[in-house]
């Protein structure tokens, strides 16, 4: 919403200067958006100094001047005046500015060989004086400082842009506005010109509202205006149109304009002559057809609101005009339209149609169904001044009576809300000042609501138009009270927490990266799951919600691969989705490690980053997080990006059924697709839904602490055993020969190769024995390591290595 | 007698010669060893006269004291003389860099959602959590935004099938209805998340944080919210003072609503939060809507209170100086290390929220 102060003081008489206006327009809630004057193409000529001459090479009358245009810019210009000097002071114009006697657009062009970027101009050129020998000549003294400033002087006036919220139509109108700050006291608003017109005669042209089921048109104002001339607008109309940042058309269409932001009140001018037998307001029929005066053709559906006439579609109601009854320079007679469209309606049809006019943007918030003749005179009186003519009678035909709305309100109810008082006399002013007409009733107030406020509908409203134009700066400022009655965080929260930070501390950075991925990589991780479309993405490539936190991360690791990087840890928590439902998603912390460890290292062996790495990573962080090691399950099952030999997942404990992570090095097929060229790179998955709470605190679980002073000992055994034996499994059937003796199991060997059966392998393991109750003698040691053998041998095949 | 002074300093003597291990050794054995000289004066002991014999016995003793004593020490010092040797040659060049390490960051959405979440904790807000794919009634029916309420358009709206009943939320707001809907008052929650819109460009991702935050209760008025704000603001910013200015706007879902200005100043290109005489724009919040309590069944004439809306990435940019908001969801290894924080810098309201 754009107007000047001077056309805001039209309607308001005010004292207050700009600023104390901009100021109040925040107060009241009309967000100045801008308050700036308005762009001329004159803008671009600027005040220049010729730092030095050189002579054209190519012609002797030209010389090449390096011009200084200010910012520290220089430029070439090539020139032909005679005075074009070193010092001298003058008006530059650049490549894309307009001459203003010729009108001509200069661009960068070469003058005879030498490329010339704009132009110094004479004083005929910019129509200053007839004086057109040489370049302008403007006093050193003045504009010695002004280098680079703009030559003339912008005394366009500033215009205000409002950002209008959804629910302020009546704002969308410069009276509306004018109303609002006088009730906030900035002055008063003006009482409407009441002069009389004299309507000739009571012609009309007969206008039908048809009665019908979704008819999206209550009201039809109609008023014809015959013998008049179509002109170009006086200035100060033309002035007023271009402060709204539109261009002039002609004087019929620059009034119907003019009225819709003045009073916010939409009218729209018909060629009376092209309009055949009268109109008809009516639901369009599916497949109807008309060209718009956007010069586009719509196709209409059923049920859309049409002004039309015996030919057929005329415009849109409230949206948009047609072509074929449009008022033009030679237009005679015009019948000028001021309706009542319903706001579901308008939305309704410009939705489907996509189309956003200034009028279908008032009529779909509600524009004041008691304007309708008051929008009519008005406009029809302006015509008549500008154009000539004579105004019939206007003619209104309705199908439903507008009711205005009645809100009991009691006082006391606005402090509840606000937590501040008003007088009882104050707020009748202010509500009197907004249009509320007012009946006192106890201590309660019976309002009727302004016919142009549409959007309000009850006690609250009333409460926040006190509260907006008294002041928010009057709400007091309560301290919040430091007391916690409940715990912040759940526990799967806290687990989310702890995971994210322990994660960071294995190196990872974490990134945040969209829900939505490209359908295309999407495909490589999604297994069995529902893959989720958006129906509008805002491109083809982030076209599905994410099945797979490695989805998107992949494509950034691979990004970063490409700038250079080698040794890469990076890791999201987040949502992934199964289904378009709102629960079908689950938490899950995704990382991905790549190239090696120890690069370039003088101490350490480099090496890549292995599964095992992703392993620890993973085990690492349960066990930080509080989950018992010695009960975590490793399963070689994985989903079918991982590579099928080389990954796994964990389980917190054998019987649960679903496994809280995968790990594993990602499927070479995959790399291949994806184009990723690294030497390494394996990566973990959380899946935080699958880590069932526990009931106990980790302080609950802890079971009263025990230790051994007895002498513990250490045995080494190897065994060899088939290949696909599981360590795991060798582990667990050694612990299990004697819990309360066996501490420790640790892996420190694992060899194939000579010596040794193709299909077995060697495990070799050191196992710590000791005892709560006694030191043990040595035939208790060999007791358990022969327990221990024959369990291993028996149990796994397994066969001890002499 | 004099024979054992005799064997006294003639060992006394040898042991001030400059000697080596061995040699010390063998003196030790001279002396001490099962045929060693001392050892065999303590053998004659029984042939000396009982009278004689206590005197001896003490003059033996403190000449084997003092010579075992004297030959440790020589011993400790020859030793120790030898590691000081070979530590001559057991110098490394120190300056060579330490073994490897990985640092790990927490991206500056997470910090910053820690550190909203640590300062509501201290005035009783929980946490709540709603799904991203909301359906079209929490997410704007049930907010006071039916079909066909333009506010709709000021949402640009992901939509997960034709007949647009299963969206990407377009705020947190929906938590608000769920946490109602499945509760009884009070209500006092902030709700951070993820949040969806189809628009973008340089100022505008499509999807972004935000954090909503309910207090529901008997008499709570805008003051409230004012004071709850007005904490916040100062806590989060971590300066003494701020000035904060309240502005009518206009949501569906709240009634009076206001959008939220914060005063700050340009100092050398950057933003210095709580001085100054401009004015940014960080929040909207307002009173919540009668129409959104009868929605959740809760009775608007014995409950009301204050809900607000707060973008998180924006919050981050202005406290750490970030300037362009699509870094933040581009993965950059070089931003994720610059701006990322230390996995141990958990924010918490007595270590204070930032370092």
């Amino acid at each position: 919403m754009k107007f000047t102060i001077n056309w805001l003081k039209e309607h308001l008489d005010t004292k207050y200067n700009e600023e104390k206006i901009i100021d109040k327009l925040t107060n009241v809630g009309l967000e100045v958006e801008s308050f700036e004057s308005q762009s001329s193409e004159q803008d671009e000529f600027v005040v220049a100094k010729i730092l030095n001459t050189e002579q054209h090479p190519n012609a002797d009358r030209l010389s090449v001047c390096n011009v200084d245009i200010g910012k520290n810019k220089i430029v070439k210009v090539v020139c032909g005046a005679p005075n074009a000097k070193k010092d001298l002071i003058t008006v530059y114009a650049p490549p894309g500015a307009v001459i203003p006697k010729n009108q001509m657009k200069l661009s960068i062009s070469k003058i005879r060989g030498v490329t010339s970027y704009g132009m110094l101009c004479s004083e005929s050129e910019l129509k200053l004086s007839d004086e057109s020998e040489g370049i302008t000549e403007l006093p050193s003294k003045k504009y010695n400082n002004q280098i680079g400033k703009k030559f003339f002087k912008n005394n366009k006036q500033k215009v205000i842009d409002l950002s209008i919220t959804p629910n302020r139509a009546d704002c969308l109108g410069v009276r509306g506005v004018a109303r609002d700050l006088s009730a906030a006291g900035a002055g008063k608003l003006k009482k409407f010109d009441e002069s009389k017109i004299k309507f000739k005669g009571s012609e009309k042209i007969r206008v039908k509202i048809i009665k019908e089921k979704n008819q999206g048109c209550s009201t039809f104002g109609s008023c014809l205006i015959k013998g008049i001339k179509n002109t170009e607008s006086p200035k100060w109309l033309k002035d007023k149109i271009i402060a709204l940042g539109q261009k002039p058309i002609s004087a019929i269409v620059d009034v119907t304009n003019y009225i819709m932001f003045d009073l916010n009140r939409p009218l729209h001018a018909y060629d009376a002559d092209k309009i055949k037998e009268g109109i008809i307001v009516r639901n369009s029929k599916k497949g109807e057809s008309f060209e718009a005066l956007d010069n586009k053709k719509y196709i209409l559906q059923d049920n859309m609101c049409v002004i039309s006439d015996k030919s057929g579609v005329l415009g849109l109601g409230g949206i948009i005009g047609g072509t074929r009854s449009g008022t033009e320079l030679d237009t005679k007679n015009i019948l000028l339209e001021s309706a009542y469209f319903y706001p579901k309606s308008i939305r309704k049809t410009s939705k489907l149609l996509n189309i956003d006019t200034d009028a279908k943007f008032r009529f779909e918030r509600g524009i004041d169904p008691e304007s309708i003749e008051e929008g009519l005179v008005k406009a029809a009186i302006l015509i008549q001044k500008i154009c000539g003519g004579e105004i019939s009678k206007p003619d209104v035909q309705k199908t439903e009576t507008f009711k205005k709305i009645q809100i009991k309100f009691s006082i006391t109810f606005f402090q509840s809300i606000t937590g501040f008082k008003v007088a009882e006399k104050e707020i009748m002013k202010i509500l009197t000042n907004l249009g509320f007409v007012i009946k006192k009733k106890n201590n309660d107030l019976n309002l009727t609501v302004p016919s142009w406020r549409p959007d309000i509908l009850q006690p609250i409203d009333i409460v926040e138009e006190i509260a907006r134009i008294k002041g928010y700066d009057q709400i007091k400022t309560e301290l919040p009270e430091k007391v916690r009655d409940k715990p912040t965080l759940n526990k799967q929260q806290k687990l989310f927490h702890f995971l994210q930070r322990s994660v960071a501390s294995k190196g990872y950075l974490e990134t945040v990266t969209w829900s939505f991925t490209d359908s295309k990589i999407n495909q490589l991780f999604k297994e069995d799951m529902n893959e989720v479309k958006i129906v509008n993405p805002i491109s083809s490539d982030l076209n599905v919600l994410r099945s797979s936190i490695f989805s998107n991360l992949i494509i950034y690791l691979k990004k970063n691969l490409d700038r250079g990087f080698k040794d890469i840890s990076l890791f999201e928590i987040g949502p992934i989705f199964n289904g378009n439902k709102p629960g079908q998603q689950k938490i899950v912390l995704a990382g991905l490690r790549s190239g090696k460890v120890s690069r370039h290292n003088w101490i350490e062996k480099e090496r890549l980053v292995d599964v095992f790495d992703a392993k620890r990573d993973a085990i690492q962080s349960l066990v930080e997080a509080g989950f018992d090691q010695n009960k975590i399950y490793i399963s070689d099952k994985a989903p079918s990006y991982y590579h099928p030999g080389k990954s796994g997942s964990i389980y917190l404990n054998k019987n649960e059924n679903n496994p809280v992570v995968y790990f594993g090095e990602i499927h070479p097929n995959i790399l291949k697709k994806i184009d990723i060229k690294t030497e390494a790179l394996v990566c973990i998955e959380i899946y935080l839904d699958n880590i069932k709470e526990t009931s106990k605190k980790l302080k609950d679980q802890k079971i009263q602490y025990q230790y051994s002073d007895y002498q513990k000992s250490e045995r080494d055994f190897a065994f060899v055993i088939d290949k696909n034996f599981k360590v795991q499994d060798l582990i667990n059937i050694i612990s299990e020969v004697d819990k309360n003796l066996i501490r420790s199991v640790k892996v420190f060997d694992v060899y194939e190769g000579e010596n040794i059966p193709s299909d077995k392998k060697s495990i070799a393991l050191n196992v710590t024995i000791q005892s709560s109750e006694k030191t043990l003698k040595d035939e208790d040691l060999e007791k358990i390591n022969k327990l221990i053998i024959s369990t291993v041998e028996s149990k796994s095949g397994a066969k001890i290595r002499s | 007698m004099s024979d054992i002074i005799k064997i006294k300093e003639k060992y006394l003597n040898k042991l001030k010669d400059n000697l080596d291990l061995n040699a010390v050794n063998q003196l030790k054995s001279e002396l001490f060893g099962k045929n060693g000289i001392i050892s065999n004066e303590f053998k004659k002991m029984s042939s000396i006269s009982i009278e004689d014999r206590k005197k001896f016995a003490s003059d033996l003793n403190s000449i084997k004291n003092e010579l075992q004593i004297l030959i440790e020490k020589k011993i400790q010092n020859i030793q120790i003389n030898e590691i000081n040797f070979k530590l001559k040659n057991e110098k490394v060049d120190i300056t060579l860099p330490e073994r490897s390490f990985n640092r790990g960051k927490i991206h500056p959405v997470s910090q910053v959602i820690d550190e909203i979440s640590s300062i509501f904790s201290e005035v009783g807000f929980s946490v709540q959590e709603g799904p991203d794919v909301e359906n079209e009634y929490n997410n704007f029916t049930a907010l006071n935004t039916p079909e066909n309420h333009p506010a709709r358009d000021m949402h640009d709206t992901f939509y997960l099938d034709n007949r647009k009943e299963f969206l990407l939320r377009t705020h947190t707001s929906p938590v608000q209805v769920r946490t109602m809907l499945s509760g009884k008052p009070p209500f006092k929650i902030i709700a951070p998340g993820r949040t969806y819109r189809s628009d973008s460009d340089q100022t505008h991702a499509p999807m972004f944080h935000q954090v909503e935050g309910l207090h529901i209760d008997k008499n709570i008025n805008m003051g409230h919210l004012k004071g709850c704000l007005n904490y916040f603001i100062k806590e989060f910013f971590e300066v003494d003072k701020i000035k904060m200015r309240f502005r009518p706007s206009h949501f569906p879902f709240t009634e009076p609503s206001a959008e939220v200005d914060i005063g700050y100043e340009l100092k050398d290109g950057k933003i210095i939060i709580g001085e100054g005489d401009k004015w940014l724009e960080i929040l909207g919040c307002g009173m919540v809507h009668p129409n959104v309590l009868k929605n959740v069944k809760v009775d608007p004439s014995k409950f009301q209170g204050y809900a607000f809306g707060i973008g998180i990435d924006r919050l981050a940019m202005l406290k750490y100086g970030i300037n362009d908001l699509r870094a933040f969801f581009e993965s950059d290894y070089r931003w994720l290390n610059h701006f990322g924080f230390d996995p141990l810098d958990v924010p918490s309201s007595y270590r204070g929220l930032s370092r």
